[in-house]
């Protein structure tokens, strides 16, 4: 019940958090001055193309453009109704990408899964690979595990993940015949989901994986290491060896339990930096993510289309925080939900 | 032996020095800082990486000195020039450091340069010689360089790039902005940081409360998507020294969450000690006793945290000006310079145009080793 109430408070917490960040984002978003259909409407009118621009105009008026920037707001989040029932994103209705001329729901729609897929893969990647090496570099500190490890930790981390990602597609696919760009297949493009196109994704997935996971990982796995090493120290572990247990099923069953928390609640600071990651390695790499829909609408100001994909990736690394969150409260059981008992 | 008027017997020895006590007194008597330096030492991953800062940092005003040409000049005859060794010994014999000339010519098989070396005169380097005109740091006009290569013959230590300028130059000027852009942005984030972290643990409250909201908001967000959307804001008439300011101040608004928490806690824990009520009780004013009794107790802890989260600031501004959304081309940086290689062919072709990556891992692994020598120092505790 008290987990429940818990639950609940993060949700409510959460969708406060995201209508703050909806007012940043509209705030950063219109910063630069002018907008697409204004700079569309002048580029028509200098040309002399009379007829493109009833057409923006009228665009600007359906979307109100016309309107003072708070009035803007409100209509884009869906709090004021807009002209001809304009409904915004309160009424799931995300706005229309005045470049690509399209609604921005139908414009985005596969590249949300994608971004999902990409960061779900790194996150799975990250906890694969640190936890097994995090525990291994404190059980055998200072040998040449722990050092190893820890150099290609720090090479990850000072690393431009853009590089890496260059580098290891190209060695990638001359020694290990992996293929170049995209997240499929050209072919399996717009197809049902098959157990090929499965295998397909899945092949395209390795390098963005491992590109996007590296640091993360090398982070996670020292601080793993660090806590170990802290808990390895006490005297519980000592009469835990005192009473002849395996070292290995001391090692697994009281400290790193012990250092397991950190470990997960870890995940919300690390979700943040993983969408960061993977919009660059997206960019760099093709893949059809959000992340180079974003750049692109970001340079031409697609005010709708640039909003949308920022307040996605927003709920993104929310949704993220706030699993951390539950996960930590369902694991640790010094977590009190609410204010102190009396 | 002497017998004092009160009937003791004294010896007329001197006292007998005790060494370990005269170390442990000069322990003692040392100021902080020698004492954080005796420490450091100890650590030399970071004191060799601390050296090489030093000496990086110490070189950008004279980056121009230092390389053969400036950054913008093109040799159009020679468009993507593989790296040229410089050699001591032609034939067997010791002649100076020189290198061979080369001959472009159009490999018609693979449709791009290959550069010949005319083995046969060796051109030697010429030192302190006249190159084309530039300003030592900024403000010198001079046409002094450390070494240029003789008339017809080129010096490309590192290769040249796709308009025939030269790698190794760029990158000696490069570092002057990628290098400076960490210390600006950091210094944008302390004072944002420290400020409102000191507010913040200071007075409580509401204050509190609301610093602590937008902290929570700002370090849940991808900084990444953030930082395109500001940098996007960026108004593209602008001059390369506004944008590079403009583009420092944007890494900097998002970094100082994390310092102002860290603040904030220690100020929470320091402020009901004495010495701050003594203070407050003397009448000193909040300001006074933020910045003379609360601020000096931790700051040393704060500098060292900070030099941890300078190479992210090296590393976004990469990412941004390889994106084209940081600085922009007559503004030489090494994500300026990564820009242009950001295909497979200068992967595999021409893999020097990919070598400003490697000033950039050093640089951002040398601060990391530098900052956990400084933490490592100021706190003996933690290992």
């Amino acid at each position: 019940m008290a987990m429940l109430r818990f639950a609940v408070f993060r949700l409510i917490t959460m969708l406060s958090t995201l209508m703050v960040v909806s007012v940043f984002v509209y705030a950063i978003i219109n910063l630069p001055p002018g907008d697409f259909l204004s700079n569309q409407i002048n580029e028509l009118r200098a040309t002399g193309q009379s007829a493109g621009i009833a057409k923006a105009e009228f665009l600007r008026q359906e979307f109100s453009m016309d309107q003072p920037i708070w009035k803007q707001y409100m209509i884009w989040v869906g709090l004021v109704p807009g002209p001809h029932g304009f409904a915004g994103m309160l009424q799931g209705e995300f706005g229309w990408s005045f470049e690509f001329d399209k609604p921005v729901s139908e414009l985005v729609g596969g590249a949300l899964w994608m971004t999902i897929l990409v960061n779900l893969a790194a996150v799975v990647f990250i906890y694969a690979v640190a936890l097994p090496l995090g525990v291994l570099a404190a059980a055998r500190s200072k040998t040449w595990i722990d050092y190893t490890s820890a150099f290609v930790g720090y090479l990850g981390l000072a690393t431009p993940n853009f590089l890496l990602a260059l580098i290891l597609f190209y060695y990638g696919n001359r020694y290990l015949n992996l293929p170049i760009g995209g997240l499929m297949d050209p072919k399996f493009e717009g197809e049902p989901m098959s157990f090929e196109k499965m295998k397909s994704v899945l092949i395209h997935l390795i390098i963005p994986t491992f590109v996007i996971g590296t640091s993360g990982a090398a982070g996670m796995m020292q601080r793993l290491r660090a806590n170990l090493l802290d808990e390895l120290g006490k005297p519980y572990v000592e009469t835990a060896r005192a009473k002849g247990m395996r070292e290995s099923s001391m090692l697994v069953k009281y400290p790193l339990r012990v250092a397991f928390n950190p470990f997960v609640a870890d995940i919300g600071t690390l979700i943040p930096s993983l969408v960061s990651g993977s919009v660059l390695v997206s960019v760099v790499l093709g893949l059809q993510t959000i992340g180079p829909v974003l750049l692109q609408a970001l340079k031409s100001q697609d005010v709708f289309l640039s909003a949308f994909v920022l307040m996605f990736v927003a709920l993104l690394t929310l949704i993220g925080t706030l699993v951390s969150d539950l996960l930590l409260a369902l694991l640790d059981p010094r977590i009190r939900f609410g204010g102190r008992e009396r | 032996m002497s017998i004092l008027p009160d009937g003791r017997f004294v010896d007329d020895a001197p006292y007998e020095t005790d060494i370990g006590a005269e170390v442990r007194n000069a322990e003692l008597d040392m100021s902080n800082a020698r004492l954080l330096w005796l420490r450091f030492r100890k650590h030399k991953l970071g004191l060799i990486s601390a050296l090489f800062l030093l000496v990086s940092y110490l070189s950008l005003p004279f980056a121009g000195f230092i390389s053969p040409y400036t950054p913008n000049e093109r040799l159009e005859d020679y468009l993507y020039a593989p790296p040229q060794l410089v050699r001591l010994f032609h034939d067997g014999k010791f002649i100076g450091p020189h290198v061979y000339e080369t001959q472009a010519e159009m490999d018609l098989e693979s449709f791009s340069w290959k550069y010949v070396a005319d083995t046969s005169s060796p051109a030697k380097l010429s030192f302190f010689c006249e190159g084309s005109d530039y300003k030592l740091s900024g403000f010198v006009p001079t046409d002094r360089h450390l070494f240029c290569a003789p008339e017809g013959a080129t010096v490309f230590l590192l290769g040249s790039d796709r308009l025939g300028r030269d790698v190794f130059s760029r990158i000696m000027y490069g570092a002057q902005l990628s290098l400076t852009v960490g210390l600006v942005g950091i210094t944008v984030s302390f004072l944002i940081g420290i400020t409102l972290g000191s507010i913040a643990g200071y007075f409580g409250g509401f204050l509190d409360w609301s610093i602590n909201r937008v902290i929570e908001i700002l370090r849940s967000l991808p900084e990444l998507p953030l930082w395109l959307a500001l940098s996007a804001a960026v108004p593209s008439h602008w001059g390369p020294v506004a944008v590079f300011f403009i583009i420092s101040i944007i890494l900097g608004i998002l970094d100082w969450p994390g310092l102002a928490r860290a603040v904030r806690s220690k100020f929470l824990s320091l402020r009901e000690e004495e010495f701050v009520r003594a203070a407050e009780m003397m009448g000193a004013r909040p300001t006074r006793v933020i910045s003379k009794h609360l601020l000096p107790n931790f700051l040393s802890h704060l500098i060292a945290s900070a030099t941890l989260s300078i190479p992210a600031m090296i590393l976004g501004e990469t990412a941004l000006s390889y994106l084209g959304l940081g600085l922009r081309a007559p503004a030489v940086s090494w994500g300026v310079m990564l820009n242009d290689a950001q295909n497979l062919a200068s992967i595999e072709i021409y893999w020097w145009t990919a070598i400003p990556m490697l000033p950039i891992v050093i640089v951002v692994l040398a601060f990391n080793f530098f900052g956990d020598g400084l933490r490592d120092a100021m706190d003996p505790n933690r290992s």
